[in-house]
């Protein structure tokens, strides 16, 4: 990366880091498939069961509750679509309504699959209330899933609290900590927890790596059928190298959380404090606290995101409109929607994640073109060719 | 000049923007979200403005152009889809193409794109843009097959002068092999003739999704008598011939066409072809590419996207275009715009009334 732009799109990916590079390439090197019954199947298979083993101690959960997958989106579906068909005698799904599209369209695909989906509000920081999912919990839920922490803006859901009720009612429950994990402390031990979804590529692995810690006692029914290679729950390959260098990123993310928060944090606050500072009508969406550290997600009344994005870009500066995009064409928010945030304020946010690379200077240089682009993009946002009709 | 390339995605905006390009404009390039499917449920994805973008993104990519999505979507509803509903259920025939160049394109787009400190927008379009004694003129394209003047008729002297068209000397044919050339993927990419957001092409459906049914009576122009039923009189067409639907043919044996459509008592009238003549074309809210013309001026006039250009003589006033057309012409729909021509040149349009 060029040193005079500033990459503050933590969340959308961040860089490989060094140490999960090395061990993808020494493990890619050899030989074997894991599954493999001689000598260098049984060394390919020793690197995912090392892998393993690590990740499990890191999450606080056995080496057999950890199942690789291509990374947090099929971890996601796995639980949520296998959770839903393995028990089909219940037919009710509780699933936020600001859940990342890796659950929230395996949910609403249930729901057109005839399931009943009751969908769980969130106040205005977009936070969902514990006693909410209490009061609708019951006998003909088959699974409830919340996720850790909001990737558009950074609100920390009570996951223990959610969980904990979930665990009492005998409901499964499952939650997705693919932006959490090396940000806040992540225990998948936690009571009342059936299955946690996790990402590779957020965290410093390769894009295609991740996980889904499962219980032990949890049915599901598989997603991806074929060689049982995951507890038969989960078919294909094992990728070693990646299955390595997930697990040196895991440690990094889990050793370097508290230090790696705290930093954040106060480079969140210069951000915002520099945001407020030439934009004093800008809104912080979200909780002011209780947020991701790296998360500033902020909306500029008057102006068009995509707008702005395109002048940072030219002006050095990369982030995000926080919405989901497909192919990059974008959606209106649902997690802003489901906030209450009204629509035109809504197309105007930009979301800044900061991560291991970001510095002082990377904030310096949003506040510094930030003026200039919002300027001209109020200016943008103002109609004079076209004709009223 | 700084330009935003809008790019579809097909072959014509790729290889107007990678002219403009060679031509050392400083471009960047921009595909329009313009319709969206309706929520974020699994299985409806399969849209096709999600290719489009994607095509659109690696044709900036192998231009070495930055590419931006601008959602355009909430404009685009309001002013082109809400409009061709309302048309329709008025009994009219709206241009949604012509719609989205008058408000989108070079609207929307341009004044963001003039905000943002660029100098033009660069389309795909087959017309093209001459300097004259007056300034920026806007013509026929010269290749007659694909002139797309028509649905550009509708803009002012201001917006043309910020336009670039780098097609509208070309064959679609040397488009097409400057795509293949240039090694872009999309050379072989088909025509999109349809209406783009109406993926299926199916619009009587669409309308019917939208309008509702609205059953009412297919009369004969000439005697009064009932010749059949209908679930919907906006999905007639003045100068429509099939899909009628009639079961019994004219006395005189002759094909009977839509002569006229009543969405007030949603009547359909049939007639013979010699009822769908007519002389006289009147038009409201002209829109001037130049000059006004004076009236009583002798022009050529197109009434329709693909039609001929007809010999007329134009009266003139404030809000209202009047045409007296050398021979009559056929299919006169109203809400379709009368696009004027003096040559190539195209002066202005005006959008045809109910007589």
């Amino acid at each position: 990366m060029q040193s005079d732009r500033a990459y503050l799109d933590h969340a959308a990916t961040t860089a490989l880091l060094p140490e999960a590079a090395e061990a993808w390439r020494d493990a890619a090197l050899i030989v074997g498939n894991p599954s493999s019954l001689h000598t260098a199947g049984r060394s390919a298979r020793r690197i995912v069961e090392e892998g393993r083993e690590s990740i499990a101690d890191d999450l606080h959960v056995r080496p057999s509750e950890v199942i690789f997958t291509s990374g947090g989106t099929e971890a996601d579906n796995l639980a949520v679509k296998g959770l839903a068909w393995a028990r089909p005698d219940r037919p009710r799904i509780l699933c936020s309504a600001i859940e990342h599209h890796a659950v929230l369209d395996p949910v609403a695909w249930l729901g057109e699959q005839g399931r009943d989906i009751d969908w769980l509000p969130v106040d205005a920081q977009g936070r969902v209330d514990p006693d909410v999912v209490r009061a609708r919990l019951g006998s003909d839920v088959a699974l409830c899933t919340v996720m850790w922490a909001n990737n558009e803006v950074g609100t920390i859901q009570p996951i223990a609290e959610i969980a904990a009720a979930c665990g009492e009612a005998g409901v499964p429950f499952h939650t997705d900590a693919v932006q959490a994990l090396g940000q806040l402390p992540v225990d998948g031990s936690l009571a009342g927890l059936t299955s946690l979804a996790l990402s590779g590529h957020k965290i410093g692995a390769p894009v295609g790596t991740g996980a889904l810690v499962l219980r032990r006692e949890a049915r599901v029914v598989p997603v991806v059928h074929g060689g049982g290679q995951e507890r038969e729950v989960r078919s294909g390959t094992l990728d070693a190298a990646g299955i390595a260098a997930l697990a040196v990123a895991v440690r990094h993310a889990v050793t370097a959380q508290a230090d790696h928060a705290a930093r954040m944090i106060d480079l969140r606050a210069d951000l915002l404090a520099g945001i407020r500072r030439v934009a004093p009508d800008a809104i912080l969406n979200g909780d002011p606290e209780d947020r991701l550290p790296g998360n500033v997600h902020v909306s500029f009344p008057g102006c068009e995101g995509d707008t702005l994005l395109m002048l940072l870009d030219a002006a050095g500066v990369e982030c995000s409109t926080g919405s989901a995009c497909t192919a990059g064409v974008p959606e209106p928010s649902h997690v802003l929607e489901a906030m209450g945030v009204d629509p035109a304020l809504a197309r105007g946010s930009l979301r800044f994640s900061l991560g291991c690379a970001s510095t002082g200077d990377d904030v310096a240089r949003v506040i510094e073109v930030l003026p200039a682009a919002l300027e001209r993009a109020s200016r943008a946002a103002t109609p004079r060719l076209r004709r009223a009709r | 000049m700084r330009v935003i390339a809008a790019l579809s995605g097909g072959v014509d905006s790729a290889v107007a923007a990678a002219r403009a390009v060679d031509a050392g404009h400083e471009v960047v390039g921009v595909h329009l979200a313009l319709s969206r499917t309706s929520s974020s449920t699994g299985t409806s994805k399969g849209c096709c403005s999600i290719a489009d973008a994607q095509d659109a993104r690696r044709i900036a990519d192998m231009l070495d152009i930055p590419y931006y999505v601008w959602d355009m979507s909430e404009t685009f509803a309001r002013e082109v889809i809400d409009d061709f509903v309302e048309a329709y259920r008025d009994g009219l025939t709206p241009n949604p193409c012509l719609r989205c160049n008058e408000t989108i394109k070079f609207a929307a787009v341009l004044d963001r794109a003039l905000a943002l400190d660029f100098d033009a927008v660069c389309t795909g379009h087959y017309a093209r843009i001459l300097s004259g004694p007056e300034g920026a003129e806007l013509h026929r394209a010269v290749d007659p097959a694909k002139d797309q003047s028509y649905v550009l008729s509708v803009l002012t002297p201001e917006q043309i002068a910020a336009t670039i068209l780098p097609l509208g000397d070309s064959e679609k044919s040397q488009v097409r092999a400057e795509a293949a050339d240039r090694g872009l993927r999309v050379a072989d990419k088909p025509d999109s003739h349809d209406i783009c957001f109406i993926p299926d092409g199916d619009t009587r459906g669409w309308l019917r999704a939208h309008l509702g049914e609205e059953p009412g009576e297919i009369v004969d122009a000439a005697t009064g008598a009932v010749l059949g039923q209908h679930t919907g009189a906006y999905a007639f067409t003045i100068g429509q011939r099939r899909g009628l639907d009639l079961r019994e043919p004219a006395p005189s044996g002759s094909r009977r066409y839509v002569v006229d459509v009543d969405p007030v008592a949603h009547r359909v009238w049939v007639g013979e072809e010699h009822l769908l003549a007519t002389s006289v074309i009147e038009a409201r809210d002209p829109v001037w590419c130049g000059p006004i013309p004076s009236s009583g001026e002798t022009l050529s006039v197109q009434i329709r996207a693909h039609g001929e250009a007809l010999g007329a003589t134009v009266e003139i006033s404030a809000d209202r275009v009047i045409a007296h057309l050398d021979e009559p012409a056929r299919g006169v729909a109203p809400g379709q715009a009368m696009a004027m021509y003096d040559g190539t040149r195209v002066v202005g349009s005006a959008t045809i009334v109910r007589r």
